[in-house]
């Protein structure tokens, strides 16, 4: 049995390498807000209150170019409805916690803390205190996020444009999902999902970030049925 | 106003954080369900990953022998085979930097 202290520590480090991209997008998610001219309080007040990287640029970007509150309140919900995705997986883990434990601790589900976490989990079901490993990884990146954003407010964009570095965020999650394309069934919904995100890349309010997961966990229980 | 919407757009994103874990019985859903649920890594990343590498800043279509390609090419061998996650960003990167930069 592992200690609160040691999964703790062993979701710090499952998150930490991928601070090579939420760094740099983090920094160019509180420049792009100063660039369109927004109160850098409210532009850092966005990574407390939604703490969303790309669906805080989606915001701001449409508010800055006279898009309606309602259109820039409905894309962040829309870009965001994928966490209800990874509330369904992690609640099987999470179920044994307090109503108040629970709501805490849902804030702090962002994308890789879900993803590192969620593998983690999958090998050590008969762990006591799961839960203090997405802590590790929520609260890293969370305290990373607030870091990093903060300081593409104050200093700008004083990351090179030229360097690409948002190229880190697709590379980010290839490394999550890479060891995944040993298994034929899961290269299959990998690619529904793909092929869809690019099909249905211009519809609106950024839906293909939720169209093609839905697409593509259609696929996954027609494989299942398949397989049976 | 744009505090209000700010707020607005915040709490939403907290419902969708919360729901599924606080507010939903797991037993409501189904054998099915629970086994497609497995799923969700592979249904939902590569919808990042792949308009991270085939679209553009401007919403279009890149061109086939873009640097990015082969960053991600290279980046998903040395994924592969290293299952090292600071490997592969880095592999990633640093063959798309060798590309814009010294070819």
């Amino acid at each position: 049995m592992l200690t609160k202290k040691q999964l703790f520590s062993k979701g710090f480090l499952a998150v930490a390498p991928h601070m090579f991209s939420v760094i740099p997008f983090g920094i160019i998610c509180g420049a792009i807000g100063i660039e369109l001219g927004f109160d850098p309080v409210l532009v850092y007040a966005m990574s407390i209150i939604i703490f969303g990287g790309a669906s805080q640029i989606v915001f701001l970007q449409l508010l800055s170019g006279g898009a309606s509150a309602l259109i820039a309140v409905t894309s962040v919900g829309v870009i965001n409805s994928r966490h209800l995705l990874y509330g369904a997986v992690l609640s099987e883990y999470l179920e044994k916690l307090s109503f108040i434990k629970k709501l805490l601790i849902s804030y702090i589900v962002v994308d890789q803390g879900f993803a590192e976490s969620n593998k983690f989990f999958m090998k050590n079901k008969t762990e006591q205190h799961l839960h203090y490993h997405l802590i590790g990884s929520g609260v890293t990146l969370w305290i990373f996020w607030q870091l990093s954003t903060l300081a593409g407010i104050v200093l700008g964009s004083f990351v090179p444009e030229e360097l690409g570095l948002k190229f880190a965020i697709p590379l980010t999650f290839i490394a999550i999902v890479v060891q995944d394309l040993k298994k034929i069934d899961h290269v299959i919904v990998m690619i529904t999902c793909g092929l869809s995100s690019l099909l249905f890349f211009d519809a609106p309010f950024k839906s293909y970030i939720i169209i093609s997961p839905i697409i593509a966990l259609f696929v996954a229980a027609l494989v299942l049925r398949l397989k049976k | 106003m744009t505090w209000l919407t700010i707020t607005i757009a915040g709490i939403i994103t907290y419902f969708t954080r919360m729901t599924m874990v606080a507010l939903v019985d797991r037993d409501l859903l189904g054998e099915r369900v629970k086994e497609v649920l497995a799923y969700v890594p592979s249904a939902v990343f590569p919808a990042i990953i792949f308009p991270g590498i085939f679209i553009n800043d401007y919403g279009a279509f890149i061109e086939m022998n873009d640097p990015k390609i082969f960053g991600a090419i290279v980046a998903i061998l040395v994924g592969y085979f290293s299952r090292n996650v600071i490997a592969t960003i880095l592999s990633g990167l640093s063959s798309y930097w060798i590309i814009i930069f010294l070819l």
